[in-house]
């Protein structure tokens, strides 16, 4: 059984490393008592919604992202290099002075009333017609999708979501072991047949469908908004099915041409639960956002919140109220809006530039991705260390599917690097879409499906991870 | 330049770098930082950036300690830099890992040594596309035969490398080694327990501490088996007889001397139903992180991580 003394390779080796073939083998240790461990000692104690979550290599990925040689085109955070930060400072510093021992205290479940009435002047932007009361204000709008998940979900119920859909969100509802099924969209957003189709099947098979979750504005990752029309119509059709919307809108202020749409809610306060957030519109790092949900909802999430948080940040909430009573926020909103429109233009027309023949890419009226679809048979996901090594990270469409889908798409996000780099980035990745085609040539590949993974939202970078 | 026998040397812990295992090696680099230190070494953690030159050359009698996975860590380009700036180092010298990195090198070389290996055939990309894939793909199917491996030549980790059963999926498993590197190896697939091997110098000589036997849950070992905690078993020492076990001991320092590995290093086989080890790979940069199973087996040894890291650089310092 065991294998003889490897003498020969003594002898052959002896030319290469000179030296170094002499020395003892050391092979008898005291041996100590056999240790079986699987390196975490409460591995058997989790709960069933922990298995999950695992290690993986996209997500290592993008630690490398991180690092200023790479062109970044994977993230989703906003460029806030533009903001006032004196103004800032001093709205803060006047804060902790005049109102520390309030800002610093704990507050409302509901949230602080002041921000509440500066968020319905927010939301008449969109159309919204809202009493402070409805409000309630979460931990980023994340926050928000986890509420209204714990309060409407068991593990098993149905999510109805647009194919592909925000990998966070997908995120929130597995961690609430419920299904997601998807709907398809066109140029103007979810099909509402397929729509009503989906939830009939459902139905049919026993389904518990619970909300359509939606992004009407610049759907992250597709880019694709939903045309006056065609909110109508979804709103129909949910009004029809008994079907509650969940309307997510953090980028619906950043619309690069013409006016705002109205908000789902604007035309339906009592089918739709509203989420909103300050992240994209001032700052992420104040972690302020907030749910608009008919008045039973509303009562609660305040209770859901209570458990969760006690409170919201005040400190946070104080300071964003602060920002907006003394900062023209509208016209900086106009300022993001004109230096997003110069990195999505640098975007397209470096995408229009460089990619081969066969790939595909959505043009966003607004928000920070677009959407590209390689040739056929490429898989984006295998590209991606590629892509790393060349010097450029995205995100991997299967991210953004509960399915498996997605493996020719890509979203490329356009908000925090500079329309120089995007442009390079894009040339960078154009090389290695292009090398990958080739290989997939010479193997004869053309379409196949990726395999099915389930929900892998470990496959999108962390939200620090421009 | 030497420093004195009792001093301990200051140590700079090279870990990051732009491969895809930087996170990997960020992880290796945090947990012997800290056995450093606590050994009583004065130590900065260092990546690899356009600084790293003016830093080294700055602090003569430093030694390095490279954790860097993958890539310009394992394939010896920044241990060849090492050598050039006369800087000190633990672990291998760079010709000895341009021989271990590639897999289409390395395991030729520790056959000829008389250590079993799997049957492997190497192509390059170039040989497909100009003598048509399809033709080639046939027979990689009719000489290796099924299940197989494909794997990416040159790399260290498992990205890239996959299970193929049938002759129908082999192009798609050979487009994602290809993805990693130009020049794939097709290896006929061992089956048999996983068990890894780290070898360690001593003053007396290079030491092979007790394998590791792996096991992971899923049955496939892959990057999330392997960096998940509680999703891999690690059994130290492995279950085999105490002949096997020395035979997996003998296998990797034979496999080590004969490319040529110093310091540290951790050799990976599968033990067949027969009990015979068959060689996978070598690794010059075994991962230190909580899920590694090179500190297993030092702790399974006996020793203490921070007193062998020490050791090593110790030994580094004197050379």
């Amino acid at each position: 059984m065991t294998p003889a003394a490897p003498k020969r390779g003594r002898r052959w080796c002896q030319w290469y490393f000179p030296g170094r073939c002499g020395t003892v083998d050391h092979v008898s240790e005291p041996e100590v008592v056999r240790h079986d461990t699987r390196l975490d000692r409460y591995v058997d104690h989790y709960a069933a919604r922990t298995h999950g979550m695992r290690a993986s290599a996209v997500r290592a990925l993008f630690s490398v992202a991180n690092r200023p040689e790479v062109v970044s085109l994977a993230g989703g955070m906003p460029n806030i290099a533009d903001l006032p930060l004196d103004v800032v400072g001093e709205a803060i510093r006047d804060l902790v002075l005049e109102h520390g021992v309030q800002a610093m205290q704990y507050g409302s479940g509901q949230g602080e009333p002041r921000i509440r009435e500066h968020i319905c002047e927010v939301m008449a932007l969109e159309g919204i017609d809202a009493h402070p009361d409805d409000v309630t204000i979460t931990v980023g709008s994340q926050q928000g999708l986890d509420l209204v998940t714990r309060i409407f979900c068991d593990p098993g119920d149905v999510i109805v979501a647009e194919a592909p859909s925000y990998v966070g969100a997908l995120g929130t509802f597995a961690s609430y072991q419920t299904r997601v099924v998807h709907v398809t969209m066109d140029d103007d957003g979810i099909d509402p047949d397929a729509l009503r189709a989906a939830v009939e099947s459902s139905r049919r098979g026993g389904g518990r469908p619970k909300f359509l979750y939606t992004i009407p504005n610049f759907n992250n990752p597709s880019g694709i908004s939903q045309s006056l029309e065609r909110r109508r119509r979804i709103i129909d059709v949910c009004r029809e099915l008994d079907l509650l919307i969940v309307e997510d809108n953090p980028y619906g202020l950043l619309r690069l041409e013409g006016d705002p749409l109205p908000a789902l809610r604007a035309m339906d306060a009592e089918q739709v639960i509203y989420l909103g957030s300050f992240s994209k519109t001032f700052a992420p790092g104040f972690r302020v956002g907030w749910v608009l949900a008919p008045h039973a909802v509303r009562e609660k999430l305040v209770l859901a919140q209570e458990s969760a948080t006690l409170c919201p940040p005040v400190f946070s909430q104080m300071a964003v109220s602060t920002y907006l009573e003394r900062h023209d926020w509208r016209a900086q909103i106009e300022a993001f809006k004109d230096m997003y429109r110069a990195r999505r233009d640098a975007m397209l027309e470096a995408l229009r530039e460089y990619m081969p023949p066969g790939t595909t890419w959505t043009t966003p009226g607004g928000g920070f991705f677009v959407w590209v679809t390689l040739p056929d048979g490429l898989d984006a996901q295998a590209m991606l260390p590629r892509a790393v090594s060349a010097r450029v990270a995205f995100t991997p469409g299967t991210a953004f599917y509960a399915d498996g889908f997605g493996s020719r798409n890509m979203r490329l996000s356009f908000c925090y690097p500079t329309p120089e780099r995007i442009r390079e980035g894009v040339r960078r990745l154009a090389e290695v879409v292009n090398r990958e085609y080739e290989v997939n040539r010479t193997f004869g590949i053309g379409s196949q499906q990726s395999p099915h993974h389930g929900t892998d939202v470990s496959g999108a970078p962390g939200p620090d991870q421009s | 330049m030497s420093t004195s026998p009792t001093a301990l040397a200051p140590v700079v812990v090279l870990a990051g770098g732009l491969s895809h295992e930087r996170d990997v090696s960020l992880r290796s680099g945090r947990r012997v930082a800290i056995a450093l230190r606590q050994a009583g070494h004065e130590v900065i953690e260092q990546d690899v950036t356009a600084d790293l030159v003016a830093m080294l050359t700055a602090r003569p009698g430093v030694v390095v300690f490279p954790l860097l996975h993958g890539g310009v860590g394992e394939d010896g380009a920044l241990r060849e830099v090492l050598a050039l700036l006369g800087v000190r180092f633990v672990g291998s010298r760079a010709e000895a890992c341009r021989l271990a990195f590639d897999k289409s090198v390395a395991t030729p070389l520790v056959r000829l040594a008389g250590v079993t290996t799997p049957e492997q055939v190497a192509l390059p990309h170039d040989m497909f596309r100009e003598l048509g894939a399809a033709s080639l793909v046939r027979a990689l199917g009719e000489r290796i035969g099924f299940p197989m491996m494909v794997k990416p030549a040159r790399s260290g980790s498992s990205l890239g490398a996959g299970k193929v059963d049938d002759l129908e999926a082999l192009p798609a498993a050979m487009v994602g080694a290809f993805a990693y590197g130009t020049t794939a190896v097709v290896e006929r697939f061992v089956v048999g327990s996983e068990v890894a091997v780290t070898v360690i110098d001593t003053p007396d000589g290079p030491s092979a501490l007790p394998p590791v036997e792996i096991v992971p849950i899923s049955g496939v070992y892959d990057y999330a088996s392997r960096y998940t905690a509680g999703d891999t078993r690690f059994i130290t020492p492995a279950r085999l007889d105490d002949q096997i076990s020395d035979a997996c001991r003998r296998a990797a320092l034979t496999a080590g001397r004969t490319l040529g590995l110093r310091d540290i290093y951790r050799i990976d086989l599968i033990v067949d139903e027969h009990g015979t080890p068959t060689f996978l790979e070598a690794n010059v940069a075994p991962g230190m992180t909580e899920t590694s199973s090179t500190p297993l087996a030092i702790e399974a040894s006996g020793r203490d991580l921070g007193k062998v890291c020490s050791t090593l650089v110790q030994l580094a310092a004197a050379r």
